[in-house]
């Protein structure tokens, strides 16, 4: 689950990073108030940036920087009017701006090949970490952490020396990339960013110039598997952003992508579920969605399936691709003519049901009068037949 | 001899009292599988199964009494990585985890213990494996198989009785059958059993099944080039119109960053001489085409 920057910066807040302060808004007014209140605490300028859960934020205009209170009105009118690759922006961070003075890369991500969570550190940040791999890859300098000590303290340090922090801020440098560690094991994330790490110059209360390091901008993913131990962080989850479709089949337990084609997939298993649409692509067609009822699945949820299926007003077909192992598919077919009896509308539907229980299916199919297929390929093809050609 | 499971296979089910490990025990039963003991905390002294088979509270215990050396894990995911570490410490060799959504930091964990224990680690999240003919470990269907020559190794479920069901049909037997789980940190990769398909002297063909997400399909494509020439593969790759960034059901299946797409992994394969099906359906095609004759 991927959580907003605000949220982020909390988790890295409560292991000891240091995070420059803000505030959240919903509204130009509140970010005005907000900005307000960061002038009169010392900032020269103000940083307004939008929270949406989606990357090249700053791209699409949904970052800006302002010296007064009117200016981060009007640029929070401007950003709460943009829509961020689909995304309309409903919330924003508002907070002191930093006077950067160099940006740093410090990602740390669950590595399945050398099954160790790898600390990443480069002196190129600020920018997409993505790009620095492909352009150059030698700027960007890793190490594994032990699966049962964490990051040790020599290790720290030597990132600190590759990237060339070595001196003034070893120590901070060595902190952070210790408690951004912490950040992933306390949260069970599968990733936590600080991009940009940044060096910043702030006025001292001696009114002379420091340096430190900064944390001011963060992403973290974190594991699904791991939500239900973590009940405060399942209720970070941004519902604003979770289109009501996702939202049902999340509580169904089913595994439900949109997608933009027409032919609706029920499949059960990650694997053929990807597969059938990968055939139906295939066939000529184009897939609505993928989704994987998962194993066992019975008739209550075939039919909470098919409601999913069918919100998709796109949606001219339908493919039922069952292979029964745990799933029986006389259950399945149970469930496809009770969902079928209810239906909002009616769409052309083919199925396959093969494995455990297969022949009663097919018995309960026929007598219900559903066109069936028999192989993947075949049921592929009668699908994007029925659906009529793609757009 | 087949691979991880076979003819000196005897099996301590954890979670034998279970739902889950009741209802697929049995099927492992009726493929002739010797379940020589189950484990559950609390019920030792009682037998499941209809009395066939002892339970014990602890797996020391079951090894002790039974001889067991192979393990498989119905246990929910809660206590499922604490029932893998329970398993490495009593000293099985051969552990299947089948439990699904065990989060990744604590197998992290589990796979480095597991690891200095000597012991092998299949899944979490994964179907088992099947000698045909031999024994079957974890719920893929018996119906599906035929005995032969041909080894499969797969990140999924159902997909991979897909690909096994068209293989029977065309009258390609398989040697052993193995699925090694949809999760991002697995104990046994696509490499691992590759290795052991190849000393395996009854294996004689070799069909791979992946997706998309991570490079274990082209670590294995590199590491074929080197080891497995004139051995006769075919591949079969999910995914190829899955959207990046989206996590497509298993934990493990998600394009990032532009990696782990299913166009890397089929060109790495077919440079490696491995020719990847379209379809699971032109798997047996393949095969023959490469020359395979089982």
């Amino acid at each position: 689950m991927k959580i907003q920057e605000a949220d982020a910066k909390s988790l890295l807040l409560a292991q000891g990073l240091p995070v420059p302060g803000w505030e959240v808004v919903r509204s130009a007014g509140d970010a005005r108030r907000a900005a307000e209140r960061a002038f009169e605490a010392g900032a020269v300028k103000v940083v307004v940036k939008a929270q949406v859960l989606v990357g090249g934020r700053g791209k699409a205009g949904g970052v800006k920087v302002a010296g007064d209170a009117d200016a981060v009105e009007a640029a929070a009118a401007a950003i709460l009017a943009l829509q961020i690759k689909g995304i309309q922006v409903r919330k924003l961070l508002v907070g002191p701006a930093a006077e950067i003075v160099r940006e740093y890369y410090l990602g740390a991500i669950l590595d399945r090949v050398s099954r160790r969570i790898v600390v990443m550190a480069s002196a190129e940040g600020g920018v997409e970490i993505e790009e620095v791999a492909r352009v150059n890859p030698a700027a960007i300098h890793r190490l594994g952490a032990h699966p049962h000590l964490g990051l040790l303290d020599w290790q720290a340090r030597q990132l600190a020396f590759a990237v060339g922090l070595g001196g003034p801020h070893l120590r901070e440098f060595a902190k952070i990339a210790e408690g951004l560690v912490a950040t992933m094991l306390v949260n069970d994330a599968d990733l936590v960013e600080i991009n940009p790490l940044a060096v910043v110059r702030e006025t001292g209360p001696d009114g002379m110039a420091v340096e430190r390091l900064a944390c001011l901008d963060a992403k973290i993913t974190l594991d699904d598997s791991a939500l239900a131990r973590h009940p405060e962080l399942e209720a970070l989850r941004d519902l604003d952003e979770e289109d009501p479709a996702d939202r049902e089949a999340r509580e169904e337990g089913i595994n439900f992508i949109k997608l933009d084609g027409s032919i609706g997939c029920m499949v059960n298993g990650a694997g053929l579920a990807m597969t059938t649409m990968d055939l139906v692509k295939r066939a000529g067609g184009e897939p609505a969605n993928f989704l994987d009822i998962g194993g066992g699945a019975r008739a209550d949820k075939v039919a909470a399936a098919m409601r999913i299926i069918l919100a998709d007003p796109q949606v001219k077909a339908i493919l039922v691709n069952i292979f029964g192992g745990i799933t029986r598919g006389d259950e399945v077919a149970r469930g496809l003519i009770e969902a079928r009896a209810v239906q909002a509308r009616e769409v052309p539907m083919v199925v396959r049901i093969v494995g455990t229980n297969a022949s009663e299916a097919g018995a309960l199919l026929e007598a219900n009068h559903f066109a069936t297929a028999s192989s993947l390929d075949d049921a592929a093809a009668k699908a994007v037949a029925v659906a009529g050609p793609a757009r | 001899m087949s691979i991880l499971v076979g003819r000196d296979t005897r099996l301590v089910v954890q979670g034998i009292t279970g739902r889950e490990g009741d209802f697929h025990s049995r099927a492992t039963l009726e493929y002739g599988t010797p379940i020589v003991a189950g484990v559950t905390p609390n019920k030792g002294g009682q037998r499941a199964l209809d009395g066939r088979v002892p339970v014990f509270d602890t797996v020391a215990e079951a090894v002790r009494e039974t001889g067991a050396n192979t393990s498989c894990i119905y246990v929910p995911a809660s206590g499922a990585p604490d029932a893998v570490l329970e398993a490495a410490a009593a000293g099985i060799a051969t552990i299947f985890c089948i439990t699904e959504g065990i989060p990744a930091l604590d197998m992290l964990k589990v796979v480095e213990v597991v690891r200095a224990a000597g012991a092998r680690l299949i899944g979490p999240n994964c179907p088992g494996a099947t000698s045909p003919g031999r024994a079957k470990v974890g719920i893929i269907p018996g119906s599906i198989h035929r005995e032969g020559g041909a080894g499969v190794v797969s990140r999924s479920g159902t997909l991979t009785y897909e690909a096994v069901q068209v293989m029977t049909d065309a009258g390609i037997g398989q040697s052993t059958c193995v699925g090694i789980g949809g999760d991002p940190i697995i104990g046994t990769t696509f490499l691992d059993v590759l290795r052991l398909f190849a000393a395996d002297p009854e294996t004689d063909a070799i069909v791979l099944i992946g997706e998309i997400g991570g490079s274990a399909e082209e670590e294995a494509a590199a590491w074929a080039t080197e080891h497995l020439q004139g051995v006769p593969m075919a591949a079969f790759i999910a995914g190829r119109t899955a959207p990046e960034g989206r996590r497509m059901g298993h934990a493990g299946a998600i394009i990032s960053g532009g990696s782990g797409t299913a166009a890397s992994k089929i060109a790495a394969l077919e440079a490696a001489g491995i020719r990847v099906a379209a379809s699971p359906m032109e798997i047996p095609a393949i095969l023959r085409a490469a020359g395979y004759q089982g």
